[in-house]
């Protein structure tokens, strides 16, 4: 291009850099969060929230956030993932408007006065390889490959193999629930694989077939075999009367009573409408039984 | 006229805004990498954050030993090949292929250069990982598929420094050594390497400072254990990998831990970068 | 003789090693490729991700990759372009500011990834408050590529001969004129390739993309939404399993644009070559 040329769109881009720039900086900071908030009265809902926390909720927060935008056209629900913990700092800092935790909050969590929103029960399964021979477990057995202490197949009736221990990281609500509801004040072996998403241990179940590890039940289909505990199948019937124990809640979480877009979020999630998606999507809902 | 002079005054000051600019972004993320991450080291002591072997920050215990055994680990296996395969490439395009061979292997080089890590990381766990399981044993992800994916994306880097290094020796070294009689080989391995001496070493450090600071890749093949790997097929975790699967945790002392680890990389990236700094000066004043 | 047959040796094992290079390269892409291509369809280009990856394509991701480095650029470009200039033209380069900025964009630039994702989240995200968003990324992604870009622009300007200089003082033009129709001009085609390459780097990048832009999947319109990007998407999809063969579509995709990146580089750089 000519020179003349060539220098007004140097200084274009210059400025343009800089009003970009000076506009952010001035407009966004907490244009998000109104967004949520001013609906009020309009019956147009408009506007963008985000949901950050559990990678266990998170692919039923896409779910219901697709059927929720396409209900509401003009809205955006976004969902980040980072684990239950980070869904309650999230929301805590008010970088996000809900957060998705799957495991009761503990009593320091309590403490921060959040309101939680029960949006579905689902149980953890401890899957294995479709190949493994084991088909159920006692608690104690479970707990001790856990810790550690049971290292091979064939001390729980599998074949000569050394256990491959799945893991999930510290943050994530899935693990939460497993270690209060399985190992105690005990903690899991060090040399455990770690792996940040029940998706990812669930890959790794499927294609390793010494692995065992703990998933959302949701999740658990045909590619793995859920484990027998206490001879109680992982089922969903079995989660809702109690008699599998190893389950959590799904709860969504916002720091005060939910307004505008929230509202309608979390509406249409506890409604009939909303709660069928739950189930359709494979976890357990408590409201339509 | 005065107008010229204030448009020249207002452009002076604006480009040193720029120039500005780089400056300010690093005394920024200096300030917060170490703001966020010092109170946690000051807390547990550093010789303990560093040494203890016992991760796990629900407990209390905040000690990165494994992890930075764990980033030693792979990267150290990780230089083990690439280093001779790199160098060995690099003295067969500045020397011995032809002009043309040599270009063509810049591109390849280039293009291994450009392939971003996630990618590396998604072909290490689909391809690599179950090798190592099916054929060598253990879970497959493990120090050895790290060392593995880590090599291969460090290898640009070693590459085209050692050659801009060789290329860089002064051509009457390589004449006189021929004049004397000696063949071309013996002038590579005699006169040529060791007066590219020092830029090779540069391109180790660089090379291992940009596989200790890799992240994505490790994350995905390497297994993230906390416990200390006892072999080349156990599984392992990297003070990187550390940061990214423990991130945004609602405990004040564990994020701050996570951050301490990142002020450590930070640190140890510093002085690496320092040291190649002054090892380049002192390799110019050796009158090269 | 026998150093004859042990240079062979040598000869062979040197070839060797450029070989086993090239066999990488090669099998990575080939296997992508050979992989990948059955999903690639006009509808996964365009079609958005449905069902959290399963199901649908891959098109706010292209979106979102391209909106992110463009951002990206246009912070980074002018700064460090700027920076350049007035290091080389001012003369800058030899004081003790010029020394205190070339030891920080060397520090930036060996800085890893995951320390500047750590940075943008804390800084970006959560103390400006600007969540998981474009801008947060861009920000962050631009810090990052800003040392590049001084640096390339930085050789192409030192590269402009100085009796463009000269000629233009002599004929009693200012600096700022000099510098807009004379030397920005003959540095363009470097400062270019300088902005390719580092447009590469922001395309591939993840660590730092995925705690600052997010990895909400929805369609950006504004800076301030939260963005996936292609290699965020790739690293989600590979490791919950939700779809090997769209990963793999992904990974097509991202290599396809860097090599077509890489492409434009070359051609930018023969044009400096040929100046």
């Amino acid at each position: 291009m000519s020179v003349l040329k060539r220098e007004k769109t140097f200084s274009l881009i210059l400025l343009g850099a800089l009003l970009l720039m000076s506009l952010a900086i001035i407009g966004c900071g907490g244009s998000e969060k109104q967004d949520a908030d001013s609906q009020g009265e309009s019956s147009e809902l408009s506007g963008s929230i985000t949901i950050a926390g559990s990678t266990s909720v998170q692919p039923f927060s896409d779910v219901l956030a697709e059927e929720f935008m396409v209900k509401y056209p003009g809205t955006q629900v976004n969902v980040q993932g980072g684990g239950s913990s980070q869904g309650i700092t999230a929301v805590v800092s008010g970088t996000a408007d809900i957060g998705a935790v799957s495991r009761e909050l503990k009593d320091e969590e309590k403490a921060e006065n959040l309101k939680e929103y029960n949006l579905a029960l689902d149980g953890i399964a401890i899957a294995v390889n479709p190949a493994n021979q084991v088909s159920d477990l006692t608690l104690e057995q479970l707990k001790n490959i856990y810790l550690g202490n049971i290292t091979n197949w064939s001390e729980v009736g599998g074949s000569d193999a050394v256990i491959t221990l799945v893991n999930r990281e510290e943050g994530s609500g899935t693990r939460g629930a497993f270690e209060e509801l399985v190992m105690g004040e005990d903690a899991i072996a060090d040399y455990a694989i770690v792996q940040n998403s029940t998706g990812a241990v669930k890959t790794i179940i499927e294609t390793d077939k010494n692995a065992i590890g703990y998933i959302s039940l949701a999740v658990a289909d045909e590619k793995v075999k859920s484990l027998k505990i206490e001879g109680v199948e992982a089922s969903a019937d079995n989660v809702i009367s109690g008699q599998y124990k190893i389950s959590r809640p799904f709860i969504y979480i916002t720091t005060e009573e939910p307004t505008g877009l929230v509202k309608a979020y979390l509406d249409f999630v506890l409604s009939d409408e909303g709660q069928a998606i739950v189930v359709e999507e494979g976890a357990i809902s408590e409201i339509l039984k | 006229m005065k107008k010229n002079k204030i448009s020249e005054a207002l452009v002076e000051i604006l480009l040193r805004i720029s120039a500005g600019a780089s400056v300010l972004a690093i005394i920024i993320i200096t300030i917060f990498i170490f703001y966020k991450g010092i109170p946690l080291i000051l807390k547990v002591g550093i010789v303990d954050f560093l040494f203890n072997l016992d991760w796990s920050p629900t407990r209390g215990s905040f000690g990165i030993g494994a992890m930075v055994i764990g980033s030693l680990a792979v990267t150290l296996a990780s230089l083990v090949w690439s280093v001779p395969l790199g160098i060995m490439t690099a003295i067969l395009m500045a020397e011995i292929a032809p002009h043309k061979i040599s270009g063509i292997l810049s591109r390849f080089v280039e293009l291994l250069a450009g392939i971003p890590s996630v990618v590396y990381g998604f072909f290490g766990l689909i391809v690599i990982v179950p090798f190592i399981r099916n054929h060598l044993g253990g879970v497959g992800l493990s120090v050895l598929a790290g060392a593995i994916v880590l090599g291969i994306m460090i290898l640009p880097t070693i590459i085209n420094i050692s050659r801009d290094a060789i290329a860089a020796v002064p051509e009457e070294y390589k004449v006189n050594s021929l004049a004397l009689g000696a063949t071309h080989y013996q002038s590579i391995g005699k006169v040529i390497l060791p007066a590219a001496k020092s830029g090779i070493i540069t391109a180790i450090v660089l090379g291992l400072g940009r596989a200790i600071g890799e992240t994505m890749a490790v994350l995905m093949v390497t297994g993230n254990s906390t416990a200390v790997p006892d072999s080349l097929l156990a599984p392992v975790r990297t003070m990187t990998s550390n940061i990214v699967l423990e991130m945004g945790y609602a405990a004040g002392d564990h994020q701050t831990a996570l951050f301490a680890t990142g002020t450590i990389l930070f640190i140890f990236i510093v002085i690496l970068n320092l040291a190649v700094n002054i090892s380049m000066k002192a390799g110019m004043e050796d009158g090269n | 003789m026998a150093t004859k047959g042990k240079e062979k040796i040598v000869t062979v094992l040197f070839w060797l090693s450029a070989l086993i290079i090239i066999a990488i390269l090669l099998g990575i892409i080939g296997y992508i490729v050979v992989k990948g291509i059955s999903v690639i369809s006009w509808d996964f280009i365009t079609q958005p991700p449905s069902r959290a990856g399963k199901e649908g394509g891959i098109s706010t991701t292209i979106i979102s990759t391209i909106y992110l480095t463009l951002v990206s650029l246009l912070l980074a470009v002018p700064l460090g372009v700027g920076a350049a200039l007035y290091l080389e033209e001012y003369g800058r380069k030899n004081t003790r500011f010029g020394y205190v900025l070339k030891l920080t964009a060397e520090t930036l630039a060996g800085i890893p990834s995951i320390v500047y994702g750590l940075f943008g989240f804390v800084f970006f995200v959560i103390f400006l408050n600007m969540g998981w968003s474009i801008l947060s990324g861009g920000l962050t992604l631009a810090i990052m590529i800003l040392p590049t870009i001084t640096r390339t622009a930085q050789e192409a300007i030192i590269a402009v001969p100085q009796e463009y200089r000269s000629n233009s003082f002599a004929l009693g033009a200012t600096k700022w004129y000099t510098i807009k129709r004379l030397i920005l001009p003959a540095a363009a085609p470097g400062i270019v390739t300088g902005i390719i390459l580092s447009a590469g780097r922001a395309v591939g990048e993840s660590a730092a993309v995925i705690l600052t832009a997010g990895s909400s999947l929805g369609m950006p319109l504004s800076v301030t939404d939260p963005a996936r990007t292609m290699a965020v998407h790739l690293y989600m999809l590979a490791m919950e399993g939700i779809s090997m063969e769209r990963a793999f579509g992904t990974a097509l995709v991202i290599i396809v644009l860097i090599i077509f990146i890489n492409y434009l580089a070359n051609l930018s750089l023969r044009k400096v070559a040929r100046q």
